[in-house]
Parts: C-alpha cells; sequence; structure tokens
C-alpha cells in the first residue's frame, strides 16, 4: 500500500544551521504520527515544509506517492490545524468551515450541505452561524479540525494545537482527537513538545532532537526500549548515572558508576565491551520499594537507602532516597496503595530493580 | 478618599470641558448666529437665511462645493490605494529593523512644515524645476513644461500630505492580524486576491474606515496645498472660506460656508460608516 505521506532525506538549512537533516520516514495511510521533540528541534520547519510554506533545501515529500515540491500550498491535498488554530475571526463558523469549499468553486447548496454534514461529525450541530470568539477553546479546536476536514485532505497536519488549553481540557481533548482521527480515518501527523500527547494517541512517534530523528517507533518501544540516552531521558524520567563495563556477558552488564555504585544493565543489540564508558537510564517507576529487604529477592540490583525527600504528587509521586554505599540520590515511584502511607523523610527502606530495566548506552553517543 | 478621587475627576475633565466649551462650542454658537443674520444697514442686523440662499443659488459656490467634495473624495482613495501596499509591506513582511526604519521613513517628511513640503513639491514641478529641466536635458519635450497649476498637481500634494494619516491606522490593524490566519487562507486553497478580499481586508476595515475619515477631513479642510499647487483657480471650498472672510469681510457669508462645509463632512463620514456597515465606536476604540 503506498503511505499517504513520505519523506525522504529531507533537509532544509537557513544560512549557516542545518533545521532538519536528511529525516526520511512514511506513514501509512489512516494512521496517526506524531512528531515529538524539544522546541527547536526541527519538527516545526518539517511539518511548514509538508504544508508547503517552506521550500526543502533538498530531499523529498511525497504524498500518496506523487512528489509536492513543486505543489503550491493552496493547491496541496493536506490541511493544517495551527497552533492557535487561525480560525478567521472576521467570518462566522459556518463561513470558517465553507471557506475552503467557497474556495474550490462548489455550490452554495452543497457547501451548506457539507458543512452541516461536519458539523455533525464533530459534535456541534447548529452552531453554524456562531461568532468564532463565542467558542469555547474545546469547541474552537474541533471547529478548526473540521474546517480542514470538510475539504477531505490525503493528510492533516496539526501543530501542537493543544499547547493553549488548560490542563482537564488537554486530557479530554487527546482522547477526542484519537477518535475523531478513527472516526474521519485520515491520516494524521501531530507534531508536539508534550509527551503524554504524542504516547496516548499515536501509532506511530518519530522523537526528534536537533534536526534529526533519534527513534521511530511505537509508543511502547520508545518508553521501553529507548535507542539513544535522548530518547531514554525525554521520553518519561530516568535516574542517570555514567559508570564504566566491569563485565560483559551477551547483553548482559555489570558496570561501576562514578561515585562507585555497581550497577547491573542491558545493553540490548548497543557495542558495549568491558572497560567502555556508558550511560545507565533506570526508571523511578521501574525501582521498587520496600520495608523489607526480603521482598526484593527477586532482582538483581539491590540497594538499601534512607528517605530524603518525598515529592508528592497525586498519582504521579515520587520519593527520593539516598543510597548508603554511594551516598547518590535516586528518584523512585510511590506507589499509592497505602503501604507507605506513613513514610517520611530520614526512613529506612530497600529499592531494588530488575537489570532488563536498566537500559545502557555507549557513553558521548548523543 | 471618596473626596480625593472627586478632585482629581474634576481637575482632569476641567481642561477638556475649557477647550470644548471655549474652543469648539462657543464658537461654532457664535458662528452659527453669524451665519443667520443679514445685514440691512451700517450696523444693523436681522435674522435671516439670505446667506444660505446665496450660497444655492450661485452655481461657482455649488460648483466649487462639489468639486472640492468630489477631489476630497478621489484623493482619500488615491491615498488608501497607495498607503495600502506600504502598510502591508511595513506591517507583514518587513522584519525587525527594516521594519522601524521604514515607518520613520513614512514619518520624516512630517518633521518639516506642511508648507515647506508644499513648496518642495514647487520646486519639482514648476516650469523651471526639476522635472521639466530633466525632460528637456534628456529631449523628451522641447520647451518647458508647466506641472503646476492644475488637479493632478492638487491631487499629488494631497495625497503626498495624507499619507501618514493612512499609513498609521493601516499598520496597526494589519499588524494585528496573525500570519498563521493568513497562512491557513493559503492552505485551505484560498488564492493571493481571494485572500486579500476575504481576511485581510475585513480584518484591516476599521482601520481602513478610520484612515479614510482623517485623509477625507484633512483633504476637504485643507487649505494651504491647494492654494499653492493649484494656483489661483484652484477652487477649493475652504478658499472660498478663506477670501469671505479676510477678502471681502463678509464673515455672514464666510460663517455660512463653514458651516455647509461641516454639514458635508459629517454627512460624508456617516455615509461612509455606513457604506461599510462599520460604527464609529468600532473603528475608534
Amino acid at each position: 500500500m503506498t503511505p499517504d505521506l513520505e519523506c525522504i532525506d529531507l533537509t532544509k538549512r537557513f544560512g549557516d544551521t542545518t533545521a532538519v537533516k536528511e529525516v526520511s520516514f512514511s506513514v501509512p495511510p489512516g494512521s496517526f504520527f506524531s512528531i515529538l521533540g524539544p522546541s527547536g528541534c526541527g519538527k516545526t520547519t518539517i511539518m511548514r515544509m509538508i504544508a508547503g510554506f517552506l521550500q526543502p533545501t533538498s530531499g523529498d515529500i511525497l504524498i500518496k506517492g506523487k512528489s509536492v515540491l513543486d505543489v503550491a500550498p493552496n493547491k496541496r491535498p493536506v490541511n493544517m490545524v495551527f497552533q492557535h488554530l487561525a480560525l478567521f475571526p472576521m467570518m462566522n463558523v459556518a463561513d470558517n468551515i465553507g471557506y475552503g469549499l467557497r474556495r474550490a468553486g462548489l455550490p452554495k447548496a452543497e457547501i451548506t450541505r457539507k458543512v452541516g454534514e461536519v458539523l455533525d461529525r464533530i459534535g456541534l450541530p447548529g452552531i453554524g452561524h456562531r461568532r468564532v470568539d463565542e467558542l469555547s477553546g474545546g469547541q474552537k479546536q474541533r471547529v478548526a479540525i473540521a474546517r480542514c476536514m470538510v475539504l477531505e485532505p490525503d493528510v492533516l497536519l496539526l501543530d501542537e494545537p493543544l499547547g493553549a488549553l488548560d490542563l482537564k481540557l488537554r486530557e479530554r481533548m487527546k482522547i477526542e482527537l484519537k477518535a475523531l482521527q478513527a472516526d474521519f480515518d485520515t491520516t494524521f501527523v501531530y507534531i508536539t513538545h508534550d509527551q503524554s500527547e504524542a504516547l496516548v494517541m499515536s501509532d506511530q512517534i518519530a522523537v526528534m532532537n536537533n534536526g534529526r530523528f533519534e527513534q521511530m517507533g511505537t509508543a511502547r518501544d520508545l518508553y521501553y526500549r529507548p535507542q539513544t540516552p535522548f530518547v531514554a531521558g525525554f521520553v518519561g524520567d530516568s535516574n542517570r548515572w555514567s559508570g564504566r563495563v566491569e563485565r560483559a556477558e551477551g547483553d548482559t552488564l555489570e558496570l561501576r558508576t562514578e561515585n562507585g555504585l555497581l550497577i547491573r544493565g542491558q545493553a540490548h543489540g548497543r557495542a558495549l565491551a568491558p572497560g567502555s564508558s556508558a550511560e545507565i537510564f533506570v526508571r523511578p517507576e521501574a525501582v521498587r520499594l520496600s520495608r523489607n529487604e526480603g521482598d526484593l529477592s527477586a532482582f538483581d540490583n539491590r540497594m538499601s537507602c534512607r528517605v530524603t525527600s518525598l515529592l508528592f504528587n497525586a498519582a504521579a509521586s515520587r520519593v527520593l532516597v539516598r543510597d548508603a554505599e554511594s551516598d547518590g540520590e535516586i528518584e523512585v515511584s510511590l506507589p499509592q496503595s497505602g503501604e507507605f502511607d506513613g513514610l517520611s523523610r530520614g526512613d529506612e527502606v530497600h529499592i531494588g530493580w530488575s537489570g532488563d530495566q536498566a537500559n545502557c548506552f555507549p557513553a558521548g553517543a548523543g | 478618599m471618596r473626596e480625593g478621587t472627586r478632585i482629581g475627576f474634576i481637575l482632569l475633565v476641567t481642561p477638556l470641558l475649557l477647550w470644548l466649551t471655549l474652543l469648539i462650542v462657543i464658537p461654532h454658537i457664535d458662528m452659527l448666529l453669524i451665519s443667520l443674520r443679514e445685514r440691512v444697514g451700517v450696523g444693523e442686523y436681522q435674522f435671516s437665511a439670505a446667506n444660505y440662499l446665496t450660497f444655492l443659488q450661485e452655481p461657482l459656490y455649488l460648483w466649487t462645493f462639489l468639486r472640492t467634495a468630489v477631489m476630497s473624495v478621489t484623493a482619500t482613495l488615491i491615498t488608501l490605494l497607495v498607503a495600502f501596499p506600504v502598510a502591508y509591506y511595513i506591517a507583514k513582511m518587513a522584519k525587525g529593523r527594516v521594519k522601524s526604519l521604514l515607518f520613520l521613513l513614512c514619518l520624516v517628511p512630517f518633521w518639516v512644515s506642511e508648507l515647506v513640503r508644499t513648496f518642495g513639491w514647487m520646486i519639482l514641478l514648476r516650469e523651471t524645476g526639476i522635472v521639466s529641466s530633466l525632460l528637456q536635458y534628456l529631449g523628451l519635450v522641447d520647451g518647458p513644461v508647466e506641472m503646476l497649476y492644475n488637479d493632478a498637481a492638487i491631487m499629488t500634494g494631497l495625497v503626498y500630505t495624507s499619507m501618514l494619516f493612512m499609513v498609521v491606522p493601516l499598520i496597526t490593524t494589519l499588524g494585528s492580524l496573525d500570519d498563521a490566519v493568513i497562512e491557513a487562507g493559503y492552505d485551505l486553497g484560498g488564492s493571493g486576491p481571494s485572500i486579500l478580499r476575504e481576511i485581510i481586508i475585513p480584518h484591516a476595515m476599521p482601520g481602513i474606515v478610520s484612515g479614510c475619515i482623517v485623509v477625507f477631513m484633512l483633504s476637504l479642510g485643507n487649505y494651504l496645498t491647494p492654494t499653492m499647487l493649484g494656483g489661483k483657480d484652484s477652487l477649493w471650498f475652504t478658499e472660498l472660506i478663506y477670501s469671505q472672510f479676510i477678502v471681502r469681510f463678509n464673515w455672514e457669508l464666510g460663517a455660512a460656508f463653514g458651516f455647509v462645509l461641516l454639514f458635508l463632512s459629517s454627512f460624508i463620514v456617516w455615509a461612509m460608516l455606513r457604506l461599510t456597515g462599520q460604527t464609529l465606536e468600532k473603528t475608534m476604540g
């Protein structure tokens, strides 16, 4: 099946700086593809090149198998939901949605019918006569999507459209966006710096840094099997150590950190010979906390620690513990099962994690 | 505290009220009274509408009046056409220092008085002026060309004098238009002209209308430019008023002319607002 969107060795230079370096990817029809990266990583540049507002320095963009480099933005079969939505404030909702249809020269009756249909689909029937500034944030969001979807584009681009919404609404819109995508059965390309938006909604995620794709894969891949230290650090939280490999048995490693801690970890196929320096990432939620040393016998990394502080943040609460041996601080997720309700600063606890959960990378890999 | 606020309010409002009553309301009432009296003998006056009848009965007055109105409207439209691309470039396309520099360049001519600026045009356009000499030097014309003292010269002067007052409100309104809105227009299939018509102009409408009102008022009430660039026969309504007051010493007729002009400008501004569906609050606020 021809991918809906394909970028081949896409490069964009602005003067001396290269914003996008040889990025290649393809998005199968009907999927939700996200580009996740910190601000300034070049993700907006990619999006603007796909939409046609920027001309790539080199490389090609194919939509449904055809190169669109010579196609002007107003003729491309892609539409874009802008960061601040860019609804036309001088028009009402129906005129906003009908704008593209009017430009395509459709008869009036058909425009009215299509606008009505798409308003039904986004669950806002009968608001066509309203002014844009009378809508709530979530309604504006849906109108902006409807304005694009009514044109039945091959690919819908979304440029951090949830950024301006408050937290609760953002959570709801994530689910709604995913549902709309399934409903319209259109390919969505979504760019964001918010990992939870990307993880929740996407079929495929590309993590971008410094103009390059670091890794492309499903949300689970990125979270459990990061391929670069950047991805390990950017997606989810991690405890991070630098150390030296002491022993290697296949992919199973034993490493000594700079402050003398012995950690068992996994190389997951990366070349890490004994003696080489490495970076070790362990997620706080992969670490098991216990008051009783015996509970942790299944783990190959075990330590006795003292609680140095409690970071309460509802379901995402953490404990900072300092291990007796190396005096390093480790962040551990605090289970909310009631077991640790009485935990307080200075308490002695035991922690342990499985070596499989400790991702090791050659140092200086990125 | 309340007493303090009250005093502050009175202090702030007093200059405004003084200005309004002393310089606007009282003179206008007096002018109205003057325009409505007729001189019947030495120092003897009676109430009558004779001055307004004179205005209506004398074709030259009516003709000058109409000409002034049409020329002012034309000057306003030309100013809009010239200023819009300039303002669009400054507001949307120029960036950073270039933007401030261009804006400054629009402002620079206004650092000298209108009189000097108009003399500048006379130096350029007169028979022995720069343009005429250049044309002769290039061999395009045989003898000196007089480019002053015609309607085109008046129009040029009016547009030049009014440019800034059109450019500033346009830059302000165009600057408030989010670039993404224009891009969204292109993205959804709009072409340049359709985006201009459906997105940019509707957005800039308050700026267009307020700029037009100011330019129209300035042109209508302009005395210097038509007199200097149009010469003796320029037939501008403000010249008629001036000559009634100063040359003929007929204050009664001059005052009547003044009121006719006030009604004309108010009517045209009102009509313009109605025509474009704008309100004064929306344009000025």
